[in-house]
């Protein structure tokens, strides 16, 4: 009986006895648990110096440098001239802030037109293949095709198209439909913003018509009938279901085209080579001119961080809008 | 700022960065021991072209010296681009063609070995070089910074069968005839003069010639922009003209730059070319060389005072070896070989330039009519572009300001003295 006592007890008083040696145990898992986020998170924080962070530093140290081809291969020991690239590349009464300036205005111009039809054009093939028919699967993939393309194929391929005397654009206009007299210029002067809009909402709309048709896939269908049943017509479904269901998407949409639209650089680069006609001359073409043709880094260093500054006010101010909608519509 | 917005911040910032931020790409190839890398400037038809016609020349160096030579053909639209990242990170290929006219900005970065009296003597010595071609290798006063390689000018190229069919027995030798005629030879759909309007390299070397002929400088003698004189606006005016007023270009050249007036004159659409060395071009194009006439490119029928008797920048290609090479001796006795007679003499004949050394000049390729019109060019009325480090910097304002011009002149808007100052003037402004 003794044993069959004790032996429970001895059972017991284990985990007893265990108890004390486990508590010390928990405690050092403490600091080690508050530990193992921020080593998680060390190897976001290191790319993201090494991506954004230090080249950001760096390139506002250059901007304030006089960084010519004198100074290029050691450019720490350019002289430091303090805010004088920003002077001379601002001041919109010298010539080099005017041309900064219309840039600004061609660019901001040509990003609210481009995003604005590459929009309109996805949202409206993005409704129309909502509806299941015959062809549809083929119709999404040819609507695509712009955004599988590389971009250097199909922008130089436009170019080609575009050409005033073997260009195809003319030959069908002005030979074929005879709409036209004079075969006018596409690369050359004021067609030539009407051309790059064109080959960016080419190459733009797909991105949006991707993204909404993703969107409208989470739209409940019981909202569409719910709307028949109350007797709304196509437009009314569309303004009081679709778009509202869309807004998350469009949200974050509407901002990356347009902060990708105001930087690019490819379309123009590879349509009208590195001196854009200045009807078409995109600031990102310009800062590249600046810095890379005419060999004045400093500069296009101060109009790289002008354009950062304006981007980071624009995307912050649209976020801040959208937001406070959002919450007032919550 | 509340947790939030603190975040929506964050996030414009990184959403902004990503989207400015640019990138470079370094290329770590700098040779050691038995092996150099050659980047090697468009000369030929194409890229594969180039690598063909050089290839069996870098066996030939292999096998002499032991140096396996890595070649890269790099396009003209890309090639300076690539030396200045080169010259900026220290990295990169031994030995490199670069275009004479940026001998002096390229210079100016210290990355190039320096050609002093010890260095050319190492690569087959100073007085082989032909004088003219030489003093287009780096800043006056200071060692050169390249060895000429090839040697070019501009010709004016015209077709025999358009001039006989109008009527004209020779090539034009003034500005004025060129116009007269060219009005004569533009009918039925063919132009009297064929422009490479939008390259802008191409307009600022016509800049220089037609500059030095009324009198004007685009640098002063302190290296200062001299831009938007009264020489220099008529200089552009009169190039510009020949399609705004004169009306024998047609106006699609005014958005050609890659080379298609060249193929416009081979294809018989133009009847007249101003170009260095267009021969070998023209042969892949299918033009026979009896079919058309090389002549000196003109002058003005009576030039103002100052008017210099200049009709072609010295043009050409030359070798310049990096200093971060980590085989500087092997980087030079291979510009010592592709500046030897044998090469010099090879090379040239291909590309149908001239070769850079006196002592090559003998082989029967280099008496053709073209050949001889180049080299009486070089040796009687080129000049080189201004050796200053800003070059460069001028090709690309000035030639875009022409570029600009000559887009208004396609489009029908008036080319004037006043709207020519004003580009000049606005190009002016932006040099530093």
């Amino acid at each position: 009986m003794a044993t069959s006592t004790t032996a429970p007890d001895a059972d017991q008083r284990e985990p007893r006895a265990g108890a004390p040696a486990r508590g010390p145990a928990r405690r050092p898992r403490g600091p080690r648990r508050s530990l193992l986020p921020y080593l998680l998170l060390a190897p976001a924080v290191v790319l993201e110096l090494a991506i954004h962070v230090i080249p950001m530093v760096v390139g506002v140290w250059m901007s304030l440098l006089e960084l010519t081809q004198f100074h290029i291969r050691n450019w720490s020991t350019a002289p430091f001239i303090g805010l004088e690239n920003y002077r001379a590349t601002l001041d919109v009464n010298s010539a080099a802030g005017k041309e900064l300036l219309h840039s600004f205005w061609v660019t901001l111009v040509y990003s609210l037109l481009s995003v604005g039809f590459a929009w309109l054009l996805g949202i409206s093939a993005a409704v129309v293949l909502q509806r299941p028919f015959r062809g549809r699967a083929i119709l999404r993939a040819l609507f695509l095709t712009p955004y599988a393309l590389p971009v250097y194929t199909a922008v130089i391929t436009w170019s080609f198209l575009l050409q005033r005397d073997t260009g195809l654009v003319n030959h069908v206009l002005v030979d074929q439909l005879g709409l036209l007299d004079d075969r006018p210029f596409w690369l050359i002067g004021d067609n030539s913003f009407w051309s790059l809009l064109v080959v960016s909402v080419w190459r733009n709309w797909p991105f949006a018509f991707l993204c909404l048709m993703a969107g409208l896939q989470n739209v409940p269908g019981e909202l569409y009938e719910a709307a028949a049943i109350d007797g709304a017509g196509f437009w009314r479904r569309l303004r009081s279901v679709t778009l509202p269901m869309l807004r998350p998407v469009n949200l974050v949409l509407l901002l990356v085209l347009f902060l990708w639209t105001f930087n690019d650089f490819n379309t123009p680069y590879v349509l009208f080579g590195g001196s854009a006609p200045e009807q078409a001359d995109l600031i990102s073409i310009h800062i590249y001119r600046s810095s890379f043709k005419t060999w004045d880094f400093g500069s296009g260093s101060a109009m790289s961080v002008a354009l950062l500054l304006f981007l980071l006010v624009v995307s912050a101010a649209y976020l801040l809008i959208t937001n406070r909608r959002r919450d007032d519509h919550a | 700022m509340s947790r939030r917005h603190l975040g929506i911040f964050t996030a414009a910032v990184l959403a902004a960065a990503s989207l400015t931020a640019c990138g470079g790409s370094g290329d770590d190839s700098a040779g050691s021991g038995k092996t150099l890398t050659y980047w090697a400037s468009n000369q030929g038809a194409s890229l594969e072209a180039d690598k063909t016609i050089l290839q069996p020349e870098l066996d030939k160096f292999e096998k002499q010296s032991g140096i396996k030579v890595n070649v890269e053909v790099v396009p003209w639209s890309d090639l300076l681009n690539r030396l200045l990242a080169a010259a900026a990170s220290g990295k990169g290929p031994d030995v490199v063609n670069i275009g004479n006219t940026w001998s002096a900005s390229l210079q100016a970065t210290g990355a190039l070995v320096e050609f002093d009296d010890a260095t050319l003597q190492a690569v087959g010595g100073k007085d082989r070089i032909v004088p003219a071609a030489l003093a287009a290798a780096g800043a006056p006063g200071k060692p050169p910074a390249a060895v000429p390689l090839y040697s070019m000018a501009y010709s004016l190229y015209y077709n025999k069968k358009s001039f006989a069919d109008a009527g004209i027995t020779a090539p034009p030798t003034t500005w004025e005839q060129l116009a007269e005629y060219g009005k004569k030879l533009s009918t039925g759909g063919k132009w009297g003069l064929a422009i490479e309007g939008a390259n802008p390299s191409e307009n600022a070397h016509h800049a220089f010639t037609f500059s030095q002929q009324y009198g004007g400088e685009w640098f002063d003698s302190a290296g200062k922009p001299t831009f938007d004189t009264p020489q220099n606006v008529s200089a552009i005016k009169r190039y510009i003209d020949f399609m705004a007023a004169d009306k024998i270009t047609n106006p699609s050249n005014a958005e050609y730059a890659q080379n298609q007036s060249v193929s416009d004159f081979a294809n018989g659409k133009a009847a007249m070319l101003l170009w260095q060395s267009a021969g070998s071009n023209l042969k892949t194009q299918n033009m026979p060389a009896d079919a058309y006439g090389v002549a000196p490119v003109p002058f003005l029928a009576s030039p103002p005072a100052g008017g210099k008797k200049v009709n072609s920048m010295v043009a050409g290609i030359n070798m310049a070896v990096f200093k971060h090479t980590k085989n500087r001796d092997g980087a030079l006795s291979f510009v010592k070989f592709m500046t030897s007679d044998e090469e010099q003499t090879i090379l040239n004949r291909t590309y149908g330039s001239l070769p850079a050394v006196k002592t090559a000049g003998s082989d029967p390729a280099f008496t053709a009519v073209e050949q001889k019109t180049i080299q009486e060019t070089l040796v009687t009325t080129a000049a080189p572009l201004p050796q200053v480090p800003e070059e460069s910097t001028f090709e690309t304002l000035v030639g875009t300001a022409m570029k600009e011009l000559f887009a208004d002149a396609a489009s029908g808007k008036p080319v004037t003295e006043e709207s020519v100052k004003a580009k000049l003037t606005d190009a002016q402004q932006k040099m530093r």
